[in-house]
């Protein structure tokens, strides 16, 4: 039984290979997730080593504002010199340094812009000479307050050489200076990790990154030789008490990556949702592929059943089929998974961390078991239908001529609105019930409990719908004979088209809700802001774009300008509890901004008043005259009352604090601007002159409000391309399955395509016959996706309502544009399958059993 | 009144054709030069046993396979040498087939499947010739059937309408009763013989049953892949005989 399976198998490679594809693909995404995260931590961990090669101990003072990961960049608090010279005085410590570093120097390159980071930090420093890491390349260290150096980095990026004066923009606004060297580190390393740093001298460094001189962002220690690391961590910890994080070198370099890791957590799971779609996608294929073996070989498998061999056994033979594909899948997804792995560990290198040594490709444990559960696991999953289906053929189907007839598609109807009713009841809860952390998982259980339902109902839609559609290419006869063919095997066309319509629901879906979120923004803008010209710039890294905030100053002598209103913002504790706030240099201004509707909020602050949100208020039980403690970034906390409680949306966010609080901000300098015009003048004539003041400030521009809005609402365009990148995957993996579904028909058809070359029809005929089926399923499938994709979009549009998507969008020009792409799509599937049907030999084909 | 104009040409014509299948010890020669002609307005039967090459003479007779040696003309044209554009062109408008079996389209009904050479062309049959032809195969009342609810001997007159709806210069058929009870395979030999006498169709018929033979105006005997005789005027008795001698005759040879 088991040979004879196996011979099997061998005697159909080919459309086993195009249904495997996609669970290559989906394996070789899980395994590439593994593998990339795996060889980049190992990477990491060398990086830090070499990094922390010569720190025993690292001392940093206790951040005031802890910030996760994903909210952004901690700020680092200063160490004062005291509690250096008390490191100092510690027994056992052979030396300890003062450094200074700290994320936020921004050069100005060669052509005016700020240089830019996907993830790195912008690091500026105070220079310490060069040791065993840090080597000069090229000059010689800053000695003069106007003078800097950068790593090999920034100079080839910012397009800089030695004696360059050169912008860099810090916690104070543009400052130029002299550039005397450039450095890189030992093994030829432009740079760790991609960092971009600059260094200054030590009080310029201290001024420019810590707001201070004469304070350090952390010192490092050497100990004595005898004493350990560990030993002297405590001592050190025990001298300088609370309010310091005391860790040896070992510590550092495992938080340090660990941290970093945490940050990869999001590639990976990316590439694992990659997979589960690929897979998602590719179980529909395996279905396909099966069945059809199963109805092809209706004969054979009686024949088996009439030898002798038992329900089981039949089972069992197409299951054994289903391993044998799915280990071999694995193997080859595995294979491929690690190449991809370390392809994008290379790719991350050279873009985002630029000059990292990459460790050897570290293929985990994880990656390869994982790779064969999911693989074998899918397939099998895949083949219990066909395995069941093949069980049972009567041994009498031997003797008949005839394929055992399609059995009536009723039962598999119920079943399938059983199904899309129960997912659409999944999704129902989970978008418009209160399921707490379930929520998503609820949702996207719904979602694909949903697909599986509506695919089940597929065939019984297929009849119509496929004939409707083929109509549309009936006016010639080749286009005719394909649409009759699309329409012969219901089943086989439903589950192809159902494997394109996951993909293309998910755009749609996606679209929808994306689409409407980016109509409500632009409504509510619109409504709620009333300046004329914005300030505002593309956050390109970790931290905002800033300004100077001698802009404001400026721009209010313009003349035509009415007020004009800076913004700070930073993350602040209030009450213990982490809150993003806003300052502003000019409340009365910022009323003016948002249309004078925060009514009973004074025209300014107090430097110990805060105004607050009408809910947040209501939230936390305040009112006008409660007293809330807050943290800053640096420095003490500050008690502050709170004088005004505003509606939502008559100034910008929850809090707005004064301008005074933000001089202990993270980000000292303003982030946005406001700019209302007086009555009588056009924004063209003020525009020109903002822009102007903004010369030295190359991280933001100034621009009217509908540009301002317009831009806003285009970073949603980016999410949706970036989505439909990621579901063009999908798309891909169905395509995989057209062509094996063409393939197949064509090779079942052989003798009828004998007989129509015979009568006269054409090469050129015959393929188009072919590519009409092709498109017609196609152009199903995307149907079904952009009807399945834009109900759920407004199903979970309609449930964000109260969050926001007023405006319900149906995106009809994308979804126009998905149609013409499957139609696209169905051609380029049916090239192969219509070639070989062209290519037929006649006379074989009618001689062809 | 068709006295044969020795300038028309034959319907279709080989000229020491030869065909060989396969080399070395699986060399097969199919056709060992065989000259041929079939006149227009003629219902010519070949014949001879299994193997003897008849279907491959057809085929190539039919533009369907290429020759080896010697050349093929249908009408005046030559067709040895043609590209497949050009042969599927003359298939589609100047030849017309009758198979054993699998002659028709399951997803067409019959009207369709008789149109299918037509609508390939994009030409519209001669509602006139429509007419004739549908009742001649006595299939108005089937018309919108699909082969699958249609007999075998109806589908055969399916096919067979379909192979006249075009008025094609030769019409090839490959054992057209070989599937069929005597009485279906009867109906089909006696309109086939019909639209020659009445409509001056010319028809070649590959069989190896002597009395569908005998419905031909002529017969060509086949044996090891090269003609051995003929008869005019057949009947199934002559045929027979002429068979009988042709196997003892053969057997020499076959050593
Ligand atoms: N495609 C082929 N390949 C190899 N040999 C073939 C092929 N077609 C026919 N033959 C051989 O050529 C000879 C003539 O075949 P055929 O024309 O089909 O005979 P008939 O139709 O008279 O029974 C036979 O010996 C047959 O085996
Ligand atoms: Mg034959």
């Amino acid at each position: 039984m088991l040979r004879a399976t196996l011979k099997s198998l061998l005697a159909r490679k080919l459309r086993l290979i195009l249904s495997g594809l996609a669970v290559v693909l989906g394996v070789m995404f899980v395994a590439g997730a593994f593998v990339v995260t795996d060889t980049l931590s190992k990477s990491f961990d060398s990086l830090f080593a070499s990094a922390y090669s010569t720190t025993d101990v690292g001392v940093t003072a206790k951040p005031k504002v802890a910030v996760s990961e994903f909210e952004g960049e901690e700020v680092v608090t200063p160490l004062p010199a005291s509690a250096l010279a008390q490191v100092r005085g510690v027994p056992g410590v052979k030396s300890a340094a003062g450094l200074v570093d700290a994320d936020g120097a921004r050069v100005i390159g060669s052509d005016g812009k700020v240089l830019t980071s996907v993830g790195p930090p912008r690091i500026g420093s105070a220079w310490a000479g060069t040791d065993d890491l840090v080597q000069l390349r090229e000059g010689r260290g800053p000695t003069a307050d106007d003078e800097f150096v950068v790593n090999a980095t920034v100079a080839k990026a910012a397009g800089i050489k030695v004696g360059d004066r050169v912008g860099v923009l810090t916690l104070e606004p543009k400052k130029e200076f002299k550039l005397v060297g450039i450095y890189g580190y030992s093994g030829d390393r432009d740079s760790l990790g991609g960092v971009q740093e600059v260094a200054f001298t030590e009080p310029v460094a201290q001024k420019l990154m810590l707001g201070q001189t004469g304070v350090y962002s952390s010192v490092r220690v050497q100990a004595e030789p005898g004493v350990t690391p560990e030993a002297l961590r405590d001592r050190i910890a025990a001298t300088l008490g609370d309010g310091y994080v005391t860790k040896t070198g070992d510590q550092l370099v495992a938080d340090t990556s660990a941290d970093l890791q945490a940050g990869l957590g999001f590639f990976t799971n990316i590439l694992l949702g990659f997979a589960g779609v690929a897979l998602f996608v590719g179980i529909f294929l395996i279905l396909n592929t099966f069945s059809i073996i199963v109805a092809q070989r209706t004969r054979e498998l009686a024949l088996m059943r009439a030898l002798g061999a038992s329900r089981r056994q039949m089972i069992g033979s197409v299951l054994v089929e289903a391993v044998v594909i799915g280990l071999i899948a694995s193997v080859l997804g595995l294979a491929a998974g690690v190449g991809v792995g370390a392809l994008l560990a290379y790719l991350f290198n050279s873009f985002a961390g630029g000059g990292m040594q990459l460790g050897t490709v570290g293929v985990p444990l994880t990656a390869i078991i994982s790779s064969f559960v999911v693989g074998v696991l899918v397939t099998v999953v895949a083949a219990v239908l066909p395995a069941l289906r093949a069980s049972r053929i009567a041994p009498v189907a031997a003797m008949q001529d005839v394929a055992t007839p399609d059995r009536p598609l009723t039962k598999v109807s119920v079943a399938g609105g059983v199904v899309t009713a129960a997912g659409a009841t999944g999704l129902g809860l989970g978008l418009f019930a209160d399921m707490g952390d379930a929520t998503l998982w609820t949702i996207l259980a719904g979602v694909l409990v949903s697909f599986i339902g509506i695919a089940l109902l597929t065939p019984l839609i297929s009849r119509p719908v496929v004939s409707a559609i083929g109509r549309l290419f009936s006016w010639s006869l080749p286009g005719r004979l394909g649409r009759l063919n699309s329409g012969r095997n219901p089943r086989r066309t439903a589950i192809t088209a159902a494997a394109l319509m996951v993909g293309i629901a998910l755009v749609t879906g996606v679209t929808v809700v994306m689409d409407s979120a980016k109509a409500s923004l632009k409504a509510e803008a619109a409504t709620i802001l009333k300046a004329e010209v914005v300030i505002s710039g593309d956050q390109n890294g970790p931290r905002p774009p800033t300004y100077d905030p001698a802009v404001l100053r400026d721009t209010a002598k313009i003349p035509g300008v009415r007020a004009v209103a800076g913004l700070w913002n930073d993350q602040v504790t209030i009450n213990g509890e982490n809150h993003y706030v806003n300052a502003t240099d000019n409340l009365a201004g910022l009323k003016d901004a948002f249309g004078n509707t925060a009514v009973g909020t004074p025209s300014t602050l107090r430097d110990d008043q805060l105004a607050v949100s009408v809910p947040e208020a209501q939230d936390y039980g305040w009112q006008v005259g409660t007293k809330l403690t807050i943290q800053p970034a640096r420095g003490d906390p500050r008690e502050y009352t709170i004088a005004a409680v505003y509606p939502e949306d008559s100034l910008p966010g929850s809090y707005v604090l004064p301008v005074a609080a933000a001089k202990d901000f993270g980000i000292t300098q303003p982030t946005m601007g406001f700019v209302r015009l007086a009555d009588g003048y056009a924004v063209s004539q003020v525009l020109p002159q903002v822009k102007a003041l903004l010369a030295d400030s190359p991280e933001v521009s100034a621009q009217d409000a509908q540009a301002f809005v317009d831009e806003q609402a285009a970073t949603f365009d980016t999410l949706i391309t970036m989505i439909q990148i990621l579901l063009a995957l999908a798309i891909l993996i169905a395509v995989l399955g057209v062509i094996n579904t063409l393939a197949l028909s064509v090779l079942e058809r052989t003798r009828e395509l004998g007989l129509l070359r015979a009568v006269g029809l054409g090469r050129a005929q015959t393929m188009r016959m072919v590519t009409v089926e092709a498109v017609v399923i196609s152009v199903f499938g995307a149907l079904l996706g952009v009807v399945v994709g834009a109900g759920m979009g407004t199903a979970v549009t309609r449930a964000l309502k109260s969050d926001g998507i007023t405006e319900l969008v149906l995106p009809w020009e994308r979804m126009g544009t998905y149609l013409v792409l499957a139609a696209l799509v169905g051609v380029i599937a049916a090239v192969l399958p219509a070639i070989r049907a062209a290519r037929l030999n006649v006379l074989g084909a009618i001689a062809h059993d | 009144m068709t006295t044969t104009d020795s300038r028309e040409p034959a319907a279709a014509r080989a000229g020491e054709v030869w065909k060989v299948y396969g080399t070395g010890e699986a060399r097969v020669v199919a056709l060992r030069g065989v000259s041929a002609e079939f006149e227009r307005g003629r219902f010519t039967a070949i014949m001879g046993p299994s193997g003897s090459g008849k279907s491959t003479l057809m085929h190539c007779l039919a533009g369907l396979d290429t020759v080896d040696r010697g050349e093929v003309h249908v009408g005046g044209t030559k067709i040895t040498g043609m590209g497949d554009k050009a042969l599927t062109r003359l298939r589609r408008d100047r030849v017309g087939f009758i198979f054993q079996q699998f002659n028709l389209l399951p997803t067409l009904s019959a009207q369709e499947n008789i149109r299918l050479p037509l609508d390939i062309a994009g030409r519209k049959p001669d509602p006139q010739w429509w007419d004739i032809v549908i009742d001649t195969v006595g299939l108005r009342d089937r018309l919108s059937h699909r082969p699958s609810q249609l007999s075998g001997g109806q589908q055969q007159r399916v096919a067979c309408a379909r192979a006249l709806i075009g008025r094609p210069d030769v019409i090839f058929a490959d054992e057209p009763t070989g599937n069929l009870d005597s009485r279906s395979g009867a109906e089909i030999l006696s309109f086939l013989r019909a639209s020659v006498r009445e409509h001056n169709q010319t028809i070649v018929m590959v069989t190896h049953d002597p009395v569908a033979a005998s419905y031909a105006d002529r017969v060509v005997f086949l044996a090891d892949g090269a003609i051995v005789d003929e008869l005019t005027g057949p009947t199934p008795e002559t045929v027979l005989d002429m068979m009988k001698r042709l196997d003892t005759h053969a057997e020499p040879v076959m050593l």
